[in-house]
C-alpha cells in the first residue's frame, strides 16, 4: 500500500478540494495504483545526475524596468464573483474559532 | 477571546538569569518603477485595483518576466552587506492558499538565494555607557513578490479576527520584495532590544543610501519580523524562538524584543517551555499575543519556478555594481565625524536623535557643524518632543535651518528672534526671509533709532541711570531690558548696553 | 463550391484568397456551414462565434480590395483549442470552473494568427485543463473521431484534431504537454506537431505543466502544418521560456521533402508489448518506405525512455497542482457554497470540488504528494533526474542520427468509454510522445496508413533535435508525398463522409 485513505484526505485538504467520502475511497484506490507505477523512477540510479528544471537551457531573461499598460479596474473586476468598493469581495478569511 | 494576564519578569531581572538571542527578518519593498514580474506601476496610494494586469493578477495563462532593475538592486544590497553573490540561482514557488495571493503561490527563492553569508556592523548605544559594535551576520538576501492587501470588514477592530468578509486590492501584488535574514545574534545581553533596533536602523540607512527603497516603515516599504529566544545564562545552548510580526516602527522593534524577553523569562521561570510560534505585536499596549498556530504546520512544497529561467549574474556585472556602490552610512559617519571633529559621544548623540542627515543637510546648506547641531539637537528637538514626532517629521528643512543660522551669524537676528522665526516656519508661515520681513523681526541695527529708546529708558529710570553714572555698570541690565522691551526684542543686547554706557558716560 | 472549399488545404485557400479567386467571407461561410452540418455529431467545438468570424473575414476582403498587404494566412479559418485566452470569446479549458470566463487579454499565439489574417472559427473541445488523451475528461462531453463516431479523437487537443479531420476547418491549434497534439493527430489521420519547447509562446496559454506545455499546429497536410507553425511561432518577450532565435525553416523543409542521405534512427524501446500489431505493421512499412527514399536506417537504443512515462506523471502533476491552485473562486470563475456563513477556505474547497473533474483532482493530489516535504526527493526530485537522463539519451542518439522515428501512439483510436475507468491504461497512450516533451525537442506525427486490423489511422512520429524542427518536417513531407502517391489520393479521402445529420444550430455570438 503506497498511500492510505487518510493520506489522500490530507492531500485533498492541502489542495483545498472538498472530496466526498465516496470520492476519497475511489481516489485512494486509484492513487495507490498510480503512485506504485510512477515510483518506478526510483529504479534509476541517479547518483550525481543533476535535476533538470528547464529542458532548454536559457538564463538571464529580463525585462527593462519600464511601465506598460495596466488593466482598468473595471476589466480587472469584470469576472469577479463579488465586488465592493472597487475591490474583490471574498468570504471571511479565518475559520470560526 | 481574552487572554489570561501574562506573567512577566522585569527586564533587568530576566537578564540576570537568561541570555537572549535575537534574529531579524526584514522585508524591503524595492523602489523600482515597475513591479517584479510585470510592467505595472509601484506607486503607493493609488485607487484600488488600478495598478494590475493579467500577470500580477495571476490570470490563467499569464507569465512572469523578471525586472532587471530588481536583480540589480538586490545584488547591490548583497554587496553592501558583504555577501557572496550567487553565480547561478533560481526562483522557486512557495505554495499556499491565501486570498491576497492571486496565484496561491508566491514566486520567491528557496534554497538558492541570490546573496548569502554577509554581515553588518552596528553601533549599539545604551542609555548609560559607551557604544558597542555588534556584528550582525546575514544569512541570506533573496527576492520575492509582494502580496495584495486585504481590508477586513464586519468585525469591530478592522482586524481579521471577527471579520465577516474581506475586500482585496491587488495593487501591491507583485511589487518586488527583498527579504534580508540575519543569522541568530547571540551575546547582546541587556542590549538586545537596542541591538535589534540599531540593526534595523542601520539597515534602513544603508538601503536609503543605496537608493533602492524609500524604506518607510509607516508605509510598509520596510517591514521587520523579530525573533527572540532565551536560554539559561551560561547554559551554552539556545532556547526556542518566537517570531513576532506587525512590528511597524523602530521603537516597536526595541519594545517587542524587550517584551518577549520578559514574557519568555516568566514562562521559563515557571518551568514551562516556550512555544515555537508566530506572535503579533500590539503598538498601543506594547505586548505580543499568540498568532494562529495553524501556520506552523505549513509545507510550502517548494520547487523551482518553471516559468522563469535561472539567473546567472556575470562576474563582470557584479564587479561593476560593486565599484559603483555609494558611500555607505558607516563610512559616511566616520568621515563626517572626522570633518566635524566630533567626539564619539557627540556623534552618538546625533545618531540617537536620528539627526545625522538633517545636520549634514544643514551644513551642506551653509551652516557650521556646531550651529547645525545646536539648532537641531536643541530648539528643534524640544519642539519635536513636545508634539511627539521624530525630528524628520518637523515642517522645516535643513536649508531653512541653515538660513536662520546665517541670519543670526550675520547679526540680523538674535537667538530669541531666531526662535520666533523657527516657530513661524514650523507653523507654516513661509520661509525664514518671508517671516523676518512680514513680522519685521530684524534687529534694529541703526544706532540712531536705538538711541531714542535708550534715552527713553534713561528718562524712565533716573535712579538706575544714576547708579550707572556712578560706576555700577551691572545696573545697566535693567536699562538694557527696558530698551529690549521697547524694541520688542529687535535689538542686539550687546550693542544696546554699549550705547547706554556710552550715553551715561560710563563706557 | 462550398463543399470544395472545405476540402481545400490552407495553402490552397490562402493562395486563392490572395489571388481574388474566392473571398474570405465565402471561405468562412463555407466552413461555418460545414460546422453547422456535422458538429452535432463530432462535437469538436465548444464555441462558434459566427458573426465575429464573418466580420474578420470581411476585414480581410476589405484589405484585399483596398490593395493592402495580406498576411500569409489571410482568410484561412483556424480552430483554437479552448486553452488559449481569447479576448473576444470565452475560454473554458474544458472545465466547469471557468465556465463563462471571458479573458481580459489575448494570447500571443492567437494574436499572431489574427495578425497573419487567419480567421478564428471557434474554440474547440479538450480534456479538462489539457489532462487526458481522449477529450473524455471534458466537462462538456467528449468529441468524436470522424473516422468512427463511437471512438475518441485522441486528446487533449481532440476537439481541434476532430475539427480538422472533419473538414470543419483546414487548420487547428492545440497544445502538447505529453503528446496532446501528436496523439490526436495520429488517431485522426492528420498531421500534428509539437514544436521545440519555447518555440511558440505560452503567454495566454492556460498552464497545465509549465515546463512541458508547447502550443503547436494540426492540419491535414505537412505543408499546412508548416505554414501554421511559422505564423504562430517565434520569440515572445512576455514568455521568459520563449527561445530568442529564428523560427526553423519549416515551410522550406516541408516543400523540400527530400530524405536522401538522412540518417534515421528507430527507437528500440518504443515498440513491443502494449503496441497494437496493426500499428507496428504500418510503422514498419513507413520505415521501409523511408529507406527506399534514400534514408539510412539504424536501430538506436534510448534506454531511459522506459522511465519517461513515470517521470512525466510526476513532473506534470506536480507543476499542475501548483498551476491550478489559482482557481479558488476569489477573482473569477465558479464560486460555490458562498452562503455568507462559510469561510474563504471552505468556499474554495467546495468550488474546486464542484468545478474540477476526476482526472484533474487525481493529478492535483498526485502532484501535491510528489512535492510534499519528505517525498520530494524520491518523487519529483528523482523524476527531474530521469528527465536529465532522457535528454542525454536524445543527445547521444542525435550524434548518430539526424532524426528518430517511432509510432506516434501504441494503438489506434479506442472506443469512447473504453479507458475512462483505468487511468493507467489511458496514460499509456502517451508512451511514445512523452520523451520529446521531457527533452523539449521537436516532434511531428504524420499519417502513415490505416491499421490492417481495424482500418483506423496510424501515425508515424518523427523526432528532431531542439531547434531542428525543419528536419521533422522534411521527413514528414517525404513520407506524406510518397504515400499519397502510392495511395493515389490523400488518406482522408477514405474517411467516412459525415452525413449532414443533427447539426449544430445557431451562433454563439
Amino acid at each position: 500500500m503506497s498511500i492510505t485513505r487518510d493520506e489522500v484526505a490530507h492531500l485533498a485538504r492541502l489542495a483545498r478540494i472538498a472530496l466526498t467520502d465516496a470520492e476519497l475511497d475511489h481516489f485512494a484506490g486509484q492513487l495507490d495504483v498510480i503512485i506504485s507505477a510512477v515510483a518506478r523512477v526510483q529504479e534509476v540510479t541517479a547518483e550525481g545526475i543533476p535535476a533538470t528544471s528547464h529542458a532548454v537551457p536559457l538564463t538571464n531573461v529580463f525585462r527593462p524596468d519600464e511601465l506598460t499598460e495596466c488593466l482598468t479596474a473595471e476589466a480587472a473586476l469584470a469576472a469577479a464573483p463579488a465586488v465592493e468598493d472597487q475591490r474583490f469581495r471574498v468570504p471571511r478569511i479565518l475559520a470560526e474559532e | 477571546m481574552t487572554e489570561t494576564a501574562t506573567r512577566l519578569v522585569p527586564f533587568d531581572e530576566a537578564l540576570t538569569r537568561y541570555e537572549p538571542v535575537i534574529g531579524l527578518e526584514t522585508h524591503v519593498e524595492l523602489g523600482t518603477r515597475s513591479k517584479m514580474f510585470c510592467g505595472c506601476p509601484t506607486t503607493f496610494g493609488a485607487e484600488p485595483n488600478t495598478q494590475v494586469c493579467p500577470v500580477c493578477l495571476g490570470l490563467p495563462g499569464s507569465l512572469p518576466v523578471t525586472n532587471a532593475a530588481a536583480i540589480e538592486f538586490t545584488i547591490r544590497i548583497g554587496l553592501a552587506l558583504n555577501c557572496t553573490i550567487a553565480s547561478w540561482c533560481r526562483f522557486a514557488r512557495k505554495n499556499y492558499f491565501y486570498p491576497d495571493m492571486p496565484k496561491n503561490f508566491q514566486i520567491s527563492q528557496y534554497d538558492e538565494p541570490l546573496c548569502t553569508d554577509g554581515w553588518l556592523d552596528v553601533d549599539v548605544q545604551s542609555d548609560d555607557g559607551p557604544a558597542r559594535v555588534v556584528r550582525v551576520e546575514i544569512e541570506r538576501v533573496h527576492l520575492e513578490e509582494d502580496t495584495g492587501k486585504s481590508l477586513h470588514k464586519g468585525g469591530s477592530t478592522g482586524r481579521i479576527h471577527g471579520a465577516d468578509y474581506s475586500l482585496v486590492d491587488y495593487n501591491r501584488a507583485g511589487i518586488p520584495l527583498v527579504e534580508i535574514v540575519t543569522k541568530p545574534v547571540p551575546g547582546t545581553g541587556a542590549l538586545a532590544p537596542q541591538a535589534g533596533r540599531a540593526y534595523v536602523t542601520e539597515l534602513r540607512d544603508l538601503l536609503r543610501a543605496l537608493g533602492v527603497s524609500d524604506v518607510r516603515m509607516e508605509e510598509g516599504s520596510l517591514r521587520a519580523d523579530v525573533n527572540t529566544s532565551l536560554a539559561p545564562a551560561g547554559s551554552g545552548r539556545w532556547g526556542t524562538r518566537t517570531e513576532t510580526k506587525n512590528v511597524n516602527s523602530l521603537r516597536s522593534v526595541e519594545r517587542a524584543i524587550r517584551y518577549e524577553i520578559e514574557r519568555q523569562a516568566a514562562t521559563l521561570d515557571a518551568g514551562h517551555r516556550v512555544m515555537q510560534e508566530t506572535r503579533h505585536f500590539h503598538e498601543d499596549s506594547g505586548i505580543t499575543t499568540a498568532g494562529r498556530s495553524k501556520e506552523e504546520a505549513q509545507d510550502y512544497r517548494y520547487f523551482p519556478e518553471p516559468d522563469l529561467v535561472p539567473i546567472a549574474p556575470s562576474p563582470d556585472w557584479v564587479a561593476e555594481l560593486r565599484a559603483s556602490l555609494p558611500e555607505l552610512p558607516s563610512a559616511r559617519r566616520a568621515r563626517l565625524q572626522s570633518e566635524w571633529a566630533l567626539s564619539d559621544l557627540d556623534m552618538a548623540a546625533l545618531a540617537h536623535a536620528d539627526a545625522l542627515d538633517l545636520v549634514a543637510g544643514t551644513v551642506a546648506a551653509g551652516a557650521t557643524p556646531a550651529d547645525a547641531r545646536k539648532w537641531w539637537l536643541g530648539e528643534l528637538r524640544q519642539r519635536a518632543n513636545a508634539v511627539g514626532v521624530e525630528l524628520s517629521a518637523l515642517s522645516i528643512t535643513p536649508a531653512q535651518v541653515a538660513r536662520v543660522s546665517e541670519l543670526v551669524a550675520s547679526g540680523v537676528l538674535n537667538d530669541q528672534l531666531a526662535r520666533q522665526v523657527l516657530d513661524a516656519v514650523l507653523g507654516g508661515e513661509g520661509s525664514p526671509d518671508d517671516i523676518v520681513r512680514d513680522r519685521q523681526l530684524a534687529i534694529v541695527s541703526d544706532d540712531s533709532a536705538l538711541l531714542a529708546a535708550v534715552d527713553d529708558a534713561i528718562d524712565a529710570h533716573p535712579d538706575v541711570a544714576g547708579k550707572v553714572r556712578g560706576g555700577k555698570t551691572q545696573a545697566a541690565g535693567v536699562l538694557v531690558g527696558a530698551v529690549m522691551k521697547a524694541t520688542r526684542g529687535r535689538a542686539d543686547a550687546t550693542r544696546v548696553r554699549e550705547l547706554i554706557l556710552d550715553r551715561l558716560g560710563a563706557a | 463550391m462550398t463543399a470544395e472549399l472545405t476540402r481545400m488545404t490552407a495553402a490552397q485557400l490562402a493562395s486563392a484568397i490572395a489571388a481574388g479567386e474566392v473571398s474570405a467571407t465565402e471561405v468562412t461561410r463555407a466552413h461555418l456551414d460545414r460546422v453547422a452540418a456535422v458538429d452535432g455529431q463530432v462535437h469538436a467545438f465548444l464555441h462558434v462565434p459566427s458573426e465575429l468570424a464573418l466580420a474578420a473575414a470581411r476585414m480581410v476582403d476589405d484589405r484585399r480590395a483596398a490593395g493592402q498587404p495580406l498576411g500569409p494566412l489571410a482568410g484561412v479559418p483556424v480552430a483554437v483549442k479552448d486553452v488559449f485566452a481569447t479576448a473576444d470569446m470565452p475560454t473554458t479549458c474544458g472545465s466547469r470552473i471557468l465556465d463563462g470566463w471571458q479573458p481580459p487579454y489575448e494570447s500571443t499565439v492567437t494574436r499572431r494568427l489574427r495578425e497573419a489574417g487567419a480567421i478564428v472559427l471557434g474554440k474547440t473541445n479538450m480534456d479538462e485543463f489539457a489532462m487526458g488523451s481522449s477529450t473524455e475528461n471534458s466537462a462538456f462531453g467528449p468529441s468524436r473521431n470522424p473516422w468512427d463516431l463511437t471512438r475518441v479523437p485522441g486528446g487533449s487537443s481532440g476537439g481541434s484534431s476532430a475539427a480538422v479531420t472533419a473538414f470543419e476547418t483546414p487548420l487547428g491549434i492545440g497544445t502538447d504537454t505529453g503528446g496532446s497534439i501528436r496523439q490526436p493527430g495520429a488517431v485522426c489521420g492528420i498531421v500534428g506537431v509539437k514544436p521545440t519547447y519555447g518555440g511558440s509562446s505560452r503567454y495566454g496559454v492556460v498552464a497545465f505543466a509549465s515546463s512541458l506545455d508547447t502550443p503547436g499546429p494540426l492540419a491535414r497536410t505537412v505543408l499546412d502544418a508548416a505554414l501554421l507553425h511559422e505564423a504562430m511561432s517565434g520569440h515572445d518577450p512576455c514568455d521568459s521560456t520563449s527561445i530568442d532565435a529564428p523560427v526553423p525553416p519549416v515551410v522550406a523543409a516541408a516543400r523540400q521533402a527530400n530524405v536522401e542521405g538522412m540518417r534515421i534512427g528507430v527507437v528500440t524501446e518504443l515498440s513491443g508489448e502494449g503496441y497494437q500489431p496493426g500499428v507496428l505493421t504500418r510503422f514498419g512499412e513507413a520505415v521501409e518506405l523511408l529507406e527506399s527514399l534514400g534514408a539510412k536506417i539504424t536501430e538506436v537504443s534510448c534506454p531511459h525512455f522506459v522511465y519517461a512515462l513515470p517521470a512525466y506523471y510526476l513532473i506534470a502533476p506536480s507543476e499542475c497542482s501548483s498551476n491550478l491552485a489559482r482557481f479558488d473562486a476569489m477573482r473569477y470563475g465558479l464560486r460555490a457554497g458562498d452562503d455568507g456563513t462559510r469561510s474563504a477556505e471552505e468556499v474554495m474547497s467546495l468550488t474546486r470540488e464542484m468545478g474540477f473533474g476526476a482526472e484533474v483532482k487525481r493529478r492535483i493530489m498526485l502532484g501535491t504528494y510528489a512535492l510534499s516535504s519528505g517525498y520530494y526527493d524520491a518523487y519529483y526530485g528523482k523524476a527531474q533526474q530521469v528527465r536529465t537522463l532522457v535528454i542525454r539519451d536524445f543527445e547521444a542518439a542525435f550524434e548518430q542520427v539526424d532524426v528518430l522515428v517511432s509510432p506516434s501512439t501504441p494503438t489506434t483510436a479506442f472506443k469512447v468509454g473504453e479507458r475512462v475507468d483505468d487511468p493507467i491504461a489511458m496514460y499509456l497512450a502517451d508512451l511514445c510522445t512523452i520523451p520529446s516533451d521531457l527533452a523539449g525537442n521537436a516532434a511531428l506525427s504524420v499519417p502513415c496508413g490505416l491499421a490492417p486490423d481495424d482500418g483506423l489511422p496510424v501515425g508515424l512520429q518523427v523526432m528532431a533535435p531542439v531547434l531542428a524542427d525543419d528536419r521533422a518536417y522534411r521527413v514528414g513531407a517525404a513520407v506524406e508525398a510518397a504515400l499519397t502517391e502510392r495511395w493515389g489520393h490523400p488518406l482522408l479521402d477514405e474517411a467516412p463522409a459525415l452525413a449532414a445529420g443533427p447539426g449544430r444550430s445557431g451562433t454563439d455570438d
